[in-house]
């Protein structure tokens, strides 16, 4: 069966391009929605996934424990990082890199980093002439401040021990319960 | 003609095209911010004050680009077809007179020379889609051939009214002859022949041989560096030409009181050109039947009659 016209008279259409000319005449009157970008830099949202620090607790000690989770769930494999203990017993990362040329700011690093070390931050602006460029060392991710986390430190709330705090020590911990004299 | 009589013509020629060229650039730049202004956009403002530089700066990528011709095209043809249709448009401005006493040629068939030369300018983009041997620029150059003959005859039968009414095909006689623009005497000429220009240079809503959408930009796909220049250049010459014509045709040319002619001229130019401009952002591309539809129903019947509504009323003027 042939398919029924549905084609309008003619001055109806007329009368639609004229209204369509008319409309599209007045948005010279409207205002721009361009943004001058580096002239006029729109606020980022704060939980914009942008280039990623790795902070400090309140004492100004790395909060890295180099467990290698970020690394590990990377979907990319862009960091890399090499773990070693101090001498009081804290685990902090030799080396840390970040391939920012493969990184994707997906976000996984900082949703996988059990001490709240690795954060992403409002910043895009990191074009670099060269490739190499983009590989971040631990010296250029590591910053001084505590990021979008203050007040944080993982050993006060974890019940590792390290020199100078033994286990049941931190925060939420109750001491160890004596064996011994464990009994009702 | 002796050697200085050659030079002058040979310098006039150049600076005629030096211009013609700047225009291009420009209105290539005007486009873009026109159409951001109506889109509520800004449009290029970074090359120069206000980005006026921003055709400069296309132009030298362009060039500076490395002169490829794809392997499975046809060499020749390829770069001669990018050629043919700046060419064309160019020489079409030989007979357009700007003012009074201000023109390069008075052939008395200048209207037949614009025809015939719009005509030669289907080749360019037929033979440049048919040369790049690769499917999407066969169908925009097959398509372009379809759309220019079909509508080229109502064109040429919407100018015949204006020929009919100034009793000359020499450009300077028809505006001489425009004491009332031939705007008023020949409503339904001017947009017909308003539409057809359209048409004829590839415009939106007219565009089919470059659709983007469908043919990934048609009959020009396979070409880039200077060879795409070349067609696109042609584009806005021939733009340039449409607009310059309806202004000689209909809209009276360098008649205007207050302002040397020249300056007329020029603003007449202007306002159709931001009409083009307008007309693109404006209107969406039409389906091939329906651009069919339109060329052999509707403008070639309106133009037949509104030629024959004038030569019977020419007469009656004429005996009377």
């Amino acid at each position: 069966m042939q398919k029924k016209r549905t084609n309008k008279p003619v001055p109806t259409l007329i009368l639609g391009l004229c209204r369509s000319l008319w409309t599209v005449l007045r948005h010279a009157f409207v205002k721009r929605e361009t943004v001058s970008y580096p002239e006029i830099k729109r606020p980022l949202p704060s939980r914009w996934r942008g280039r990623i620090v790795l902070t400090r607790d309140p004492d100004g000690e790395e909060r890295c424990v180099a467990c290698y989770l970020c690394s590990a769930v990377c979907p990319v494999d862009c960091i890399h990082l090499q773990a070693r203990q101090n001498d009081d017993g804290r685990r902090y990362p030799e080396t840390f890199s970040i391939d920012f040329s493969r990184c994707i700011f997906c976000g996984f690093c900082e949703e996988a980093c059990p001490t709240l070390a690795i954060q992403l931050t409002p910043d895009f602006e990191m074009c670099e002439r060269r490739h190499e460029s983009l590989i971040y060392n631990k010296e250029q991710l590591l910053i001084d401040g505590q990021g979008k986390y203050p007040g944080y430190n993982f050993y006060r709330h974890a019940g590792v021990a390290i020199s100078g705090k033994k286990i049941g020590a931190a925060e939420t911990d109750m001491s160890p319960v004596d064996r011994d004299n464990n009994l009702p | 003609m002796n050697l200085i009589q050659w030079l002058l013509t040979l310098s006039g020629l150049a600076l005629v095209l030096l211009v013609l060229f700047s225009i291009a650039a420009l209105m290539v730049y005007g486009e873009r911010r026109i159409i951001a202004l109506l889109q509520d956009r800004l449009g290029p403002n970074r090359a120069g004050p206000f980005g006026i530089l921003q055709p400069a700066a296309d132009f030298l990528k362009l060039v500076t680009k490395e002169h490829f011709v794809p392997p499975f095209a046809d060499r020749k043809i390829y770069i001669i077809a990018s050629i043919i249709v700046p060419f064309t448009a160019l020489l079409s401005f030989v007979v357009v007179p700007v003012s009074y006493n201000w023109w390069l040629a008075d052939i008395n068939i200048a209207l037949l020379f614009i025809m015939a030369l719009s005509s030669l300018r289907v080749y360019g983009i037929m033979l440049g889609g048919w040369a790049s041997n690769s499917k999407y620029p066969l169908f925009g150059g097959l398509r372009s051939a379809a759309q220019m003959i079909s509508y080229e005859l109502p064109m040429g039968l919407a100018l015949m009214g204006v020929v009919i009414l100034s009793g000359s095909f020499s450009l300077v006689d028809i505006v001489s002859a425009q004491e009332i623009p031939f705007i008023i005497l020949q409503p339904i000429g001017f947009i017909i022949f308003l539409i057809c220009g359209i048409a004829e240079t590839n415009r939106l809503p007219f565009d089919l041989p470059e659709a983007e959408n469908e043919l990934a930009s048609g009959y020009n796909t396979e070409y880039g560096d200077i060879k795409f220049a070349f067609f696109f250049l042609g584009e806005y010459i021939g733009v340039l030409l449409i607009a310059a014509l309806a202004t000689v045709l209909f809209l009276g040319g360098w008649h205007g009181p207050w302002f040397p002619g020249a300056v007329w001229f020029t603003i007449k130019t202007l306002a159709l050109i931001f009409l083009f401009f307008w007309l693109r952002t404006s209107l969406p591309r039409l389906r091939y039947d329906q651009l069919m539809h339109i060329g052999w129903k509707f403008l070639l019947p309106a133009a037949l009659v509104n030629l024959m509504v004038t030569a019977v009323l020419g007469l009656f003027w004429m005996e009377g």
